[in-house]
């Protein structure tokens, strides 16, 4: 049917005959999206409904399956520690996170927005880590953290101070995976550059004229006219804190001891290491049931973080 | 003047924290396996061992995982070009009944998490006999991606479109506007997207992970993974083999600075 249809639409260009078009006009715009919705049938929405059904089975890859209710979801979360203890690591993760990639991200927009010199070369830097796979990413910074060897522990010895054996100390080995992520993540420091260039220089020289310091104008204007980019970038980034699954996969294998056992990465040993895949079906969902509260905040909010370039012409009638 | 001196200071201060990490892994690539086991650590190695890279590429079959992940990224890329660009076309170009619905679908599986489809894709791509073979990690992209929809949508509807009524009336099909007025002028779009999906498809582990078991199979990423397990495997091999690998993703981030830096930016904002 596909390639028929294809046919039938590329003949009316031959001719031009509006009227007698209709039926076939009618069909050329779904046409042109057809390559979407197969894909989106295919590989989205029936996974998502398979692996809904999934999770209310006992499912193994090989064997019975059965079916087992809610059991799944009963079972999460009243019968498996391991089940609070990554969500609760995947929350310690973002919470020490967030802040400190935004402050940071935030901090260094600020000093490039100074109208310095060389600002390009320094938005390459910041962006360069993020250009690299999450596995080179995890092999440099394995190197890195080495307790005998690394070079971080040797710059913090100039400075004083005696590194942990970061990657083998249950304490630290979470902090060292929020530090290299953070290496990771320069390229949120142009979302805010381009964010504070938005703001109107007139605000400024406004304020200046009514006696406002800097600490002041930075209270006043800055951060309210960055707090729609701040607040995306928040929830964005929480988001992405329980997709956490690479590099806790790479860098630390969960250990020590489970002290970096993400949320991603218990659903995924469900699914791939025990072949629960019902029971790691019930994960995925907990964690998507999570998202879309967060998605849905932002959508809520939407009024006060949306930013609409003046330049969005046709683009804005739809979306 | 102190506020330009503050803004110097901390940013070359953390410029020199965004580099160092890279450096490391260059000195320790050229570094013999003695020095890499002093302390404290050598910034410049004595001698400069280029033979590093050559040892440890050799050393496993790198060449192989290598073609793999060429296989992947060109076909990817080929497919990522011609099928968001049709779906953008007719998103951008036609009214027809569901389509702000339709649009909104799409922009909305942006926000599924990988998670959720995994465990069933993998089942889906088992029933078809595809795991262990890159066709999981390549058909995908021949039925469009949501977010590269989204970007050349937003490029077409800044296009005249007075260039395709002009065509309309010299006799062409939605069709060949499509592909004569559309596409060539949509060239930056396209090459954004290349890039992109260049970078995300190079360095792409956790498909591989999945999708593939037999090392003939490997990907670069799971190549380079595998090799950092290895019991006999020294720091100088792996971050030479690490520095190949982020060499290419490097090299396309300086050609194509322009287009990336610009745009990730405004995307995000929208």
């Amino acid at each position: 049917m596909n390639t028929e249809s294809v046919v039938t639409h590329k003949q009316p260009a031959m001719t031009v005959q509006p009227k007698k078009l209709k039926g076939r006009a009618f069909l050329t715009p779904y046409l042109f999206i057809l390559p979407w919705i197969l894909g989106f049938l295919a590989f989205t929405l029936g996974p998502m409904l398979f692996s809904l059904v999934m999770s209310f089975f006992d499912w193994p890859v090989v064997g019975e399956v059965t079916f087992v209710g809610l059991d799944n979801y009963v079972n999460m979360f009243t019968d498996d520690p391991l089940f609070w203890q990554s969500l609760w690591i995947t929350i310690k993760f973002a919470l020490l996170f967030v802040p400190l990639n935004l402050f940071i991200a935030l901090f260094l927009a600020m000093m490039l927005n100074q109208k310095v010199k060389g600002s390009g070369f320094f938005r390459t830097v910041f962006y360069l880590p993020s250009v690299i796979s999450g596995v080179a990413l995890a092999m440099i910074w394995a190197w890195v953290y080495d307790g005998e060897y690394g070079i971080f522990n040797y710059l913090l010895s100039l400075v004083g101070i005696t590194g942990p054996d970061w990657l083998n100390d249950t304490t630290w080995a979470l902090i060292a995976m929020v530090i290299a992520s953070l290496w990771g993540q320069g390229s949120m420091v142009l979302i805010f550059l381009a964010g504070l260039k938005s703001i109107p220089e007139s605000l400024y020289e406004a304020a200046s004229i009514d006696g406002a310091g800097a600490v002041q104008k930075f209270f006043r204007i800055t951060l309210p006219m960055v707090s729609p980019t701040i607040l995306f970038n928040l929830i964005m980034t929480i988001i992405s804190a329980f997709q956490q699954l690479s590099l806790a996969l790479l860098l630390t294998g969960g250990g020590p001891l489970q002290s970096t056992y993400f949320y991603a990465m218990y659903a995924y040993d469900n699914a791939f290491k025990y072949f629960k895949m019902g029971y790691a079906s019930a994960n995925s969902w907990f964690m998507f049931a999570i998202i879309l509260v967060l998605t849905f905040i932002v959508f809520k909010t939407s009024g006060k973080w949306v930013y609409y370039e003046g330049d969005n012409r046709r683009g804005g009638e739809e979306a | 003047m102190i506020r330009k001196t503050i803004a110097y200071a901390s940013l070359i201060f953390f410029s020199f924290l965004f580099l160092a990490p890279f450096y490391w892994m260059i000195s320790t690539a050229l570094k013999s396996d003695d020095e890499i086991l002093q302390y404290p650590p050598k910034w410049i190695p004595d001698v400069l061992h280029w033979e590093n890279f050559g040892n440890a590429w050799m050393s496993q079959p790198f060449n192989l995982y290598l073609e793999n992940s060429l296989t992947v990224t060109i076909l990817t890329t080929i497919g990522q070009l011609i099928s968001s660009s049709l779906v953008a076309y007719g998103f951008a170009r036609f009214t027809f009944k569901g389509r702000d619905f339709l649009f909104m679908v799409v922009l909305a599986t942006m926000m599924i998490p990988w998670e959720v489809t995994m465990i069933p894709l993998y089942m889906e791509f088992n029933y078809l006999g595809w795991i262990n073979t890159l066709k999981p990690l390549i058909v995908p992209s021949f039925f469009g991606s949501a977010f590269y929809i989204f970007l050349m949508r937003q490029f077409i509807l800044t296009i005249p479109r007075e260039l395709d009524e002009a065509a309309r009336i010299d006799g062409a099909g939605s069709f060949q506007i499509y592909a004569r007025i559309i596409m060539p002028l949509m060239m930056p779009a396209l090459i954004l997207v290349s890039v992109f999906n260049i970078l995300g498809t190079w360095n792409d582990y956790l498909g591989p992970l999945i999708f593939l078991n037999d090392q003939s199979q490997y990907t670069l990423t799971l190549g380079l993974a595998q090799f950092k397990g290895m019991y006999e495997v020294e720091a100088t091999g792996l971050m030479a083999v690490t520095f190949l690998i982020s060499l290419p993703p490097l090299l396309l981030f300086f050609l194509a600075q322009r287009y990336i830096v610009d745009n990730s930016a405004g995307v995000a904002i929208k």
